[in-house]
């Protein structure tokens, strides 16, 4: 009993500091309070259950991050959210072609505020809006990104940079409506 | 490497997943290169801007109180009592069991002696010589079982009372001796056990209780480490006055 009080103290210790964390990626990923809560609420419950199955000194804001994300894939709106995405050739890097010609989009990109920078994002489709919140707000690394998403690091860089791609045009085309 | 090439090196750069090696040529062909410069400039601005809005959404306290107090070790205490209160009621009911068992193991070997003593009176009803030494006399039947069982014994003296002494014989109960006295009561007859007393015979017939098998009656005690039984079809009266006429004789 006191062996499981202290895996117990243990995990409380791990996992509350990613509390903030993990319930910011739960909304952007369901787009509803309540349904990020009950999200968070069954990652938190399923994650202390398997805590023993958990190997200390891996990596465990990954290992939070992957069971968040599986319990929402195989929730109803996440199903529904990645139903629609089509991941074509995202292990090879060579297929995401190269923003050769974004001069005139750069210039619209300094210009893009919070506000639209957070309405593109949820424009974004999940696998998409998932991974660029990993790299960019979470700053978790490529390997860390990997384990989480449970991808090989290849499909980490094309995913990203296409995720990015992505997101560079959407902000570019609110940019330029806005400016109509 | 061309431009084309380190652009799409520039997010690994920003990202601090380019090898050093390789961070420091685009490093220094960022300085040089006007295009390459801006792309960078532009990518990092919007990482910056990424990570500043992506930060949008918090968790209502209540909610972090919640699921703080449902993973927090300090909850589990009611779990860990309801963890002894099981353990507790398992200890409970395999206490339970064992004692069960023991009171029906009990009971068994009391219904078995009880039924061994019943059929011991009815053979000796049932047979022709129902005595080995017939008399009447206290004087000749006690002396007879001198050298046959292991102890001795005395016989009441009936005189002035309902009861006369047939006669006695010698006796087996679980392979060790014992005396058969028989006694008559009116038209009923009586049967006296005396064996040595064990602690199997004490838990099996205990003391003073009126048993009850195939309508006989039966009564048991102990005095001076030996053990009485009489079973007859006489009722409770009758025995009660044999039981304490036994007990005056060895006063």
């Amino acid at each position: 009993m006191a062996q499981d009080r202290d895996r117990a103290y243990e995990f409380e210790q791990l996992a509350m500091p990613l509390f903030g964390p993990l319930y910011n990626l739960a909304q952007w990923l369901t787009q509803d309070r309540s349904e990020a809560e009950d999200l968070v609420q069954e990652t938190y419950a399923k994650a202390l259950k398997g805590f023993d199955s958990f190997q200390p000194g891996t990596n465990f804001r990954a290992w939070m991050y992957r069971i968040l994300r599986n319990t929402f894939l195989t929730s109803r709106t996440g199903l529904q959210a990645t139903k629609t995405v089509a991941l074509d050739d995202e292990d090879d890097p060579q297929s995401v072609s190269p923003a050769t010609t974004e001069t005139p989009e750069s210039i619209l990109l300094a210009r893009a505020d919070h506000d639209v920078i957070q309405a593109a994002l949820q424009q974004l489709p999940v696998a998409y809006r998932e991974i660029i919140l990993l790299c960019d707000v979470e700053e978790m690394s490529y390997r860390e990104i990997a384990e989480a998403l449970s991808i090989p690091m290849g499909t980490v860089m094309s995913r990203l940079a296409r995720a990015r791609k992505a997101m560079r045009q959407l902000l570019a085309e609110k940019m330029q409506g806005a400016l109509k | 490497m061309t431009c084309e090439t380190w652009q799409q090196r520039i997010d690994e750069y920003l990202d601090a997943e380019l090898p050093e090696a390789e961070a420091r040529e685009l490093d220094a062909h960022l300085r040089a290169c006007t295009s390459c410069s801006t792309q960078a400039l532009t990518r990092s601005e919007l990482k910056r801007s990424i990570h500043l809005a992506g930060k949008r959404f918090a968790p209502d306290p209540e909610f972090r109180k919640r699921i703080q107090n449902s993973i927090s070790p300090k909850a589990w205490a009611p779990r860990r009592w309801a963890w002894i209160v099981e353990f507790g009621a398992l200890c409970a009911a395999v206490l339970l069991l064992i004692f069960g068992s023991l009171v029906w193991i009990r009971q068994s070997q009391r219904q078995q002696l009880v039924g061994e003593l019943t059929d011991l009176h009815v053979a000796t009803l049932a047979s022709s010589n129902r005595v080995d030494v017939v008399s009447t006399d206290r004087h000749t039947v006690k002396p007879w079982f001198q050298g046959k069982v292991p102890f001795t014994f005395n016989v009441p003296e009936l005189q002035g009372s309902p009861f006369e002494l047939l006669g006695g014989k010698v006796t087996y109960l679980d392979q060790n001796p014992g005396a058969e006295l028989l006694f008559s009561v009116r038209k009923h007859v009586l049967s006296v056990f005396i064996f040595k007393d064990s602690p199997e015979l004490d838990r099996a017939l205990g003391s003073g209780e009126l048993m009850h098998r195939l309508s006989f009656n039966m009564e048991s005690w102990t005095d001076g480490g030996l053990r009485y039984v009489i079973i007859t079809d006489a009722g409770r009266s009758d025995i009660d006055d044999l039981h304490a006429r036994f007990v005056q004789a060895e006063q």
